[in-house]
């Protein structure tokens, strides 16, 4: 088979056939749509909430990517702060560690009384403070672990340690900085999500959830979940492109 | 003459947790320009950092390292290195990679003459038509002729090699023996060579120095008469035989196996 037919076609009907399982599961229980929607209810809930869906996954969105981008500035300053340093590595991950070992679900209420009625801050903030972790730990672990000899290659021409960084230290990271950024999209997305959901009068596909659920419309429900699950893949394949554009030449052809 | 590098006196420790730990002392090297020195001696006794102190890469806690009449204070941009890791940058091409000295040396060479000067390089250590691939593409032998195009891109005075063929298998070793000959015929450099392969030493260099055990100072000095166009059958003859048995024994003195004196 064709290789670009293939990578489209697989996913697809893999797609597919976890949607039918999903139909065949409710239909053979005989659940009502209070206990499990089936994939045939939700054509209907989007119909009727159509133009919300637009509205609030856009809230989403932005939102996610806007803390995604702040948790990849952050994250990649404090990952260089370690990886150069060692006395700073030893000082900041424990800290960071007991920082990420918080469940984010406590910190909704804090960070919401804090900064009370600023919503559109309070979810970055929270999508922000959940997805920064890994991208910092890659880029300090990506930093720290480069071999002395590609450090001496340039150092003994008389580079400065900014060329060494530039040319070397950062290309060299790329490909665990990726990896950590698609670990940090899906979390991003349940940081806004908590937030979205807890807080009142929220906004994003969050507080539509939250709305389906007070008004028990259960497909509803559902339907914002497979609205996440879609933006969610979006999100996802752009890193990967990205990683494509920036560090296609760390993939291996296998075998 | 005038030696090209001059170790003088070279004593250095490293600082541990269980004191300093000598690895350097007395050292004395010299190389005239356009010689290669071999440096041998038992693992651990300092190679490296012999290579590192030359390159100014580290200072030594006494003595001096001059080159070319100056001593080395710092890193110096007319030093070229290979080490036993070909440290190619595997997010570049075969030709960036050689380039990549001349995006820090200040160099005369246009972009047209720099690159045709890798191309050159590249051809003359085999590798031409390897240009565009990527590191990953090529066998461990091919990215040890590729380094040591870069270590030669910025037409260095000093060559420093530590251990660069180490790694790789007994015959392709002796393929760049043969091509580091062919090298030095047209990019002609002075050069240390470490290595713990004395064959080796003795093939490439015109001068062996022993070091003695931890820590190192000078034991022994073998010239070797240069020979015009080596060929592995050089490494055969009975004064091939000779010279190594010298080494051999000398490696023995140092590693504490064998007394001083006989043979």
């Amino acid at each position: 088979m064709n290789k670009h037919l293939q990578a489209i076609i697989v996913p697809v009907v893999a797609v597919i056939v976890f949607l039918v399982f999903w139909e065949g599961l409710v239909w053979v229980n005989g659940w009502p749509t209070y206990k499990m929607a089936a994939p045939s209810d939700l054509p209907e809930a989007f119909e009727r909430h159509w133009s919300l869906f637009l509205t609030m996954g856009w809230q989403t969105l932005w939102r996610t990517i806007l803390g995604l981008l702040l948790a990849v500035l952050f994250g990649t300053a404090l990952g260089m702060i370690m990886g150069f340093s060692r006395i700073m590595r030893d000082a900041l991950y424990p800290l960071l560690v007991g920082f990420n070992a918080i469940p984010k679900a406590t910190v909704v209420p804090i960070v919401a009384l804090m900064f009370v009625g600023q919503h559109d801050f309070n979810t970055v903030l929270l999508a922000f403070m959940i997805s920064f972790f890994p991208i910092a730990v890659s880029v300090s672990i990506g930093l720290s672990t480069l071999e002395p000899e590609y450090r001496d290659i340039l150092r003994s021409l008389g580079a400065s340690q900014a060329t060494i960084f530039w040319k070397i230290a950062l290309p060299k990271t790329l490909p665990e900085f990726f990896g950590a950024l698609k670990v940090a999209v899906t979390l991003a997305f349940i940081g806004t999500n908590l937030m979205e959901i807890v807080s009142p009068h929220g906004r994003g596909l969050g507080a539509l959830f939250d709305s389906g659920r007070t008004n028990s419309d259960f497909p509803l429900m559902f339907a914002v979940l497979i609205a996440l699950a879609f933006l969610g893949i979006v999100l996802y394949y752009i890193v990967v492109a990205l990683e494509k554009i920036f560090a296609g030449w760390a993939e291996r052809t296998p075998g | 003459m005038e030696n090209l590098i001059n170790i003088k006196g070279v004593r250095h420790a490293y600082q541990t947790d269980a004191g300093p730990l000598p690895v350097l002392d007395g050292l004395e090297i010299g190389v005239p320009e356009g010689g290669f020195v071999a440096v041998v001696g038992p693992s651990g006794c300092g190679k490296s950092t012999l290579t590192r102190l030359v390159a100014g890469l580290m200072k030594p806690d006494h003595g001096e390292v001059w080159l070319h009449g100056e001593r080395v204070k710092g890193p110096r941009s007319t030093v070229g290195m290979a080490f036993q890791n070909p440290v190619l940058l595997e997010w570049r091409t075969i030709l960036k990679n050689v380039l990549l000295p001349l995006e820090i040396v200040p160099s005369k060479l246009s972009k047209k003459e720099a690159e045709d000067r890798a191309r050159f390089l590249l051809s003359l250590v085999g590798l031409d038509g390897f240009e565009d691939k990527r590191p990953s593409e090529l066998s461990g032998g091919m990215r040890q002729r590729a380094s040591l195009c870069r270590a030669l891109i910025h037409q260095p005075e000093v060559l420093i090699l530590d251990e660069p063929f180490g790694a790789l298998d007994a015959f392709t070793r002796e393929d760049l023996w043969q091509t580091m000959h062919k090298v030095k015929e047209r990019e002609p450099f002075t050069g240390v060579l470490i290595t713990h392969d004395l064959r080796e030493s003795i093939f490439l260099a015109d001068q062996v120095v022993v070091l003695s055990g931890r820590p190192a100072r000078t034991q022994y000095v073998l010239d070797i008469p240069r020979k015009s166009a080596p060929t592995l059958d050089d490494l055969y003859t009975p004064e091939a035989a000779e010279q190594l048995n010298i080494l051999r024994h000398q490696i023995q003195v140092a590693q504490g196996r064998a007394p001083e004196g006989t043979t």
